[in-house]
């Protein structure tokens, strides 16, 4: 099979089907990295399953040439879940956007995570609802103007990454849609991991958002307003990498600071994607004030559903045998009637 | 309860010889730590060896952990028994057997008059009579004069039995079922060997509990031989029945279920995934399956229902078999899933073990209600074969066929249960499951010519190729997809084609079921009473004792509601009228009057109780006076 595996390229996994998002589109980016990522991780093609709900991101399988199921709103954690039970050797992706895995399917989207089934869980983060033209979503800033909030949104955005180390995903990162390098890096660390993973991308809505990521997107500005974490490495930022996040140990906040100026390089945190409480800060950080995180926030494994489902079955098959159903019927208490 | 039953225990009250009866109903009623459920299925045991017919139904309290006493925390075991066919757990008691004060005033009025009533007089203390809201003491102020009453103080009887094994009193009292087991199964003339050997087994590690319980079933036993009884209370005997020979067990509706799926797997060749989330009176079905993960079953408890039902889907798109269960809520929560199914073409079977509605209604109650619910409850032009089980035993054949119907055309099939079937049980002639014809899955694996919209021509069912066949790689979803090449697809034309398609594949059913029986009567006549679920019992009894009155009544009873079989509508034109029972307020009779335009009656019963079989035969005598 790794033959013909190695073969592959983008277009082998392009499907035949127009691809149908508005120009300039930060799907579109993201959909070329990962159809470029596909030969790279070494699988058969039909090896790959793409499941995705509903919302402008979820259009993505069908641009896949692999096997995909469009569901219906919120439920692709779900459906992903049945196909990683029924059949645990597929490589099995979520495809979801800020409005799809964060409010109407918020449920589902937390429990995948905290059962740690080994699904590839992408968030497409718009911080709007596309498809329905144009309302403000779970992630929208305070102040969001749209059809549904002509005033301004009123309610505060929750962060998708911190609600997914709440739910105890044990891979949890994020990246950018025109990051391409970045962006194959992470997703690709995060099918590597054996359990759930969770990457969070932000991704511009030319049509109804434009712009909102633009201070971490722009080459111009964007050191100081993101810092790519990386494990074993300071958290420094900035053009010339000079700023840096220290913890205060008295309020337990993290504090942006200078080095050279209220700062030695000593006194810098240290990425440790092992470490929860380091996690939590880090995807809690907002702009301005704050760079946004990029990378791999946490990375903990621990054994894996489906994995610990089918250790159960084999203890019990060892000690039951395989069922046979004739004994089935015949267990308990049976009579004869002459 | 029959004619028969009554005049014979009428006879009985002046007689003190032993009374043969045709059938009997005795109902166990005590609080819910007084061990009812153990006492009735161990008297039920006895009863099925003995060669009985029998049917039986527990009435747990809806409260977990109800205070001791009260009438809301009383637990009952009722078993119908008899020489004849029998198919409900029976109307009216011929032997109340109550435990306290709280068990007699909740279901004395269960009792035909003229019926035995054994009481625990050492429970009819002032506490007990107080939280079942007694002024006097009934079984001393007259007031159950209608009834031929049996009072011991079972307590004092019990402490005594036990005494030498010194296990305190409280422990000691436990054992007062199994006193009255031994009393019941003398008054019926039944031997105590199988009771003795299942506390035994019951016991094994604590011998001197299970000898305690021996001991006390012994006393009870010895009690009805020796002591002066009553002038009218004697030993009953019941015949045996005539039933086909073979090898029998007691099966409830709940395990019937979960054994039919797990044979419907086998037969299909296919893995199950169950997929579902706690709720009552389903959660049963759950417990047995994951109970069975030597089988090819998985079984995955979600966070929801439609998450459950979600993944059953998944499942099934992977080439398992996804089942999902609930109740009416949770069904009414799948229902925007179920539509995705049905528009994706993937096999489900979704299992709906209904109870009281609306909302949350009566949890622990039966009802039939959700049956328009199956039929339409979902967004869209949605068809899906609807299939009923109609007895505890019913359901292994049904679940079957949910397997079959689901795999071969590629659609969710909607499975009704209920309450009571879920819980009653029945003896079952333990069927070979090699008389039972394989229907394999075949999963697509060619990929020359392959599209994911490829249809088989005679069942319209569409290809079902599985992710991690090479060269099969394909998309589906929920937009409506090209007829052609299973695209995407907005075009008005394409649109017609594919619901008339789907509505097609379903009706076309009709043609791969069998055809409708009558169960029991003639094929036209003046009356045809038509059932669905688990009014079967009460149906057959009604029309049974009816015909034997020289009434031309037919019962006719559907397993296969949507699509109907195919000779339904003709079948049911022979008879001059129809009346359907139904425990809602008429679907079944709303669906045959539009579907058939004839002209059907409903007898509607909503209160969470099974019909009565003389509420039947009334409403039969009343049709055709
Ligand atoms: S609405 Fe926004 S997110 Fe949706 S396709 Fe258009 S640009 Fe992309």
């Amino acid at each position: 099979m790794n033959q013909a595996v190695d073969k592959l390229t983008v277009a082998d996994y392009s499907s035949d089907q127009e691809v149908r998002w508005c120009p300039g589109c930060g799907d579109y980016a993201i959909l070329k990295t990962i159809q470029k990522l596909m030969p790279e991780l070494n699988k058969p093609r039909e090896n790959h399953v793409f499941i995705s709900g509903i919302g402008c991101s979820s259009r993505f399988p069908y641009y896949m040439n692999t096997y995909g199921f469009h569901t219906i709103h919120g439920r692709a954690p779900s459906v992903a879940t049945g196909v990683k039970l029924a059949n645990p050797a597929l490589d099995v992706w979520v495809i979801t956007g800020d409005g799809d895995a964060l409010s109407i399917g918020g449920n589902h989207t937390m429990h995948a995570l905290r059962r740690n089934v080994d699904l590839n869980i992408l968030l497409f983060n718009n911080e709007i609802y596309g498809l329905t033209k144009g309302q403000y979503s779970p992630t929208s800033k305070v102040g969001t103007r749209s059809p549904s909030t002509p005033e301004g949104s009123i309610d505060r955005p929750l962060s998708p990454c911190a609600i997914a180390l709440g739910a105890g995903a044990p891979f949890v990162a994020r990246s950018i849609d025109t990051e391409m390098k970045h962006l194959s890096a992470v997703i690709k660390e995060g099918y590597l991991h054996k359990g759930a993973s969770f990457v969070e991308i932000l991704q511009n809505c030319p049509i109804y958002n434009d712009g909102i990521f633009e201070q971490v997107k722009d080459k111009k500005i964007a050191a100081d307003f993101r810092i790519e974490v990386e494990h074993g490495q300071p958290l420094l930022f900035g053009k010339d990498s000079n700023k840096g996040l220290r913890l205060n140990r008295a309020s337990l906040k993290l504090e942006v600071v200078t080095l050279g100026d209220d700062a030695i390089l000593e006194e810098i945190l240290v990425h440790d994607k092992t470490n929860i409480t380091q996690a939590n800060l880090l995807a809690a950080m907002q702009g301005p004030h704050f760079p946004i995180a990029v990378g791999i926030l946490y990375h903990n494994p621990v054994s894996a559903y489906v994995t610990d489902l089918e250790q159960q079955r084999l203890t019990l098959r060892e000690t039951r045998g395989m069922g046979k159903l004739d004994k089935l019927l015949h267990s308990g208490h049976i009579w004869e009637i002459k | 309860m029959s004619a028969k039953t009554q005049e014979a225990v009428a006879d009985a009250s002046h007689s003190s010889q032993s009374q043969a009866l045709e059938d009997v109903v005795v109902r166990f009623a005590g609080d819910s730590g007084d061990g009812m459920q153990l006492t009735g299925s161990n008297f039920t045991e006895v009863t099925a060896l003995f060669g009985n017919d029998l049917a039986t139904f527990p009435d747990f309290p809806a409260e977990i952990r109800a205070p001791a006493g009260s009438t809301f925390g009383v637990s009952a075991f009722q078993i119908y028994f008899g020489s004849e066919d029998i198919t409900t757990s029976g109307d009216a008691v011929d032997v109340l057997v109550a435990m306290n004060p709280a068990a007699l005033t909740t279901n004395l009025e269960t009792v035909v008059p003229g019926g035995l009533v054994i009481a625990d007089a050492g429970a009819f203390n002032e506490k007990n009579l107080k939280k079942a809201n007694y002024d006097s003491n009934p079984l001393e102020d007259g007031s159950l004069d209608a009834y031929r009453l049996l009072t011991i103080d079972i307590h004092s009887q019990v402490l005594a039995a036990v005494e030498e094994f010194e296990l305190g009193h409280k422990a000691a009292l436990r054992c007062k079922n199994m006193w009255t087991l031994g009393l019941v199964l003398w008054l019926f003339d039944r031997e105590k060997d199988t009771t003795i050997e299942n506390l035994q087994k019951k016991f094994a590690g604590k011998p001197e509990i299970a000898n305690a319980n021996i001991a006390a079933l012994n006393a009870g036993h010895a009690y009805g031989e020796t002591a002066e009884l009553p002038t009218g209370v004697n030993v009953y005997k019941v015949p045996k029945a005539k039933v086909a020979p073979g090898t029998y067990r007691n099966v409830n509706g709940t395990q019937a279920l979960a054994w039919g799926l797990i044979a419907g797997g086998q037969l299909a060749d296919i893995n199950l995934l169950f997929a579902s989330y706690p709720i009552t009176p389903a959660s049963g079905l759950l417990h047995a399956l994951a109970a069975r993960k030597e089988f090819d079953v998985t079984t995955f408890q979600a966070e929801d229902e439609i998450a459950a039902v979600c993944a059953a889907i998944g499942a099934s798109f992977a080439g398992s078999l996804g089942i999902t269960s609930s109740a009416g809520p949770g069904i009414a929560l799948k229902t925007e899933a179920i539509s995705l199914a049905v528009s994706a073409e993937l096999p489900l079977v979704v299992v709906n073990t209904q109870r009281g509605g609306p909302s949350t209604g009566l949890p622990t109650k039966t009802e039939q209600s959700d049956l328009l619910q199956a039929f339409y409850g979902r967004h869209g032009d949605t068809p899906l074969p609807v299939i009923a089980s109609s007895s505890p035993s019913d359901c292994f054949e049904v679940a079957i066929e949910a397997v079959r119907l689901a795999t071969k055309y590629m659609t969710p099939v909607m499975l009704l249960s209920d309450g009571y079937i879920s819980n009653a049980s029945e003896p079952w002639l333990i069927p070979d499951i090699k008389d039972f014809a394989a229907f394999p899955v075949e999963f697509h694996r060619d990929p020359e010519g392959f599209n994911p919209s490829l249809r088989d021509p005679d069942s319209l069912a569409r290809v079902w190729a599985k992710p991690g066949t090479p060269g099969l790689e394909h998309r589906i979803g929920g937009i409506e997809k090209s007829y052609e090449t299973g695209n995407i697809s907005y075009d008005p034309d394409n649109h017609q084609l594919m619901t008339d398609t789907r509505q097609a594949k379903v009706a076309g059913i009709s043609a791969d079921i069998p055809q409708q029986e009558v169960a029991l009567g003639e094929n036209k006549g003046k009356l045809a009473v038509v059932g669905w679920g688990s009014t079967f019992g009460p149906i057959h009894q009604a029309v049974k004792r009816c015909r034997l009155e020289g009434l031309d009544v037919s019962h006719v009873h559907v397993r296969y509601l949507c699509p109907f079989p195919a000779n339904l509508k003709a079948l049911l034109s022979g008879f001059d009228k129809v009346l359907v029972p139904e425990m809602n307020t008429g679907q079944l009779v709303k669906i045959l009057r539009s579907e058939f335009l004839i002209d059907a009656k409903g007898l509607n019963k909503v209160s969470g109780q099974p019909f009565k079989i003389r509420e039947i035969s009334n409403a039969i005598k009343a049709e055709l006076a």
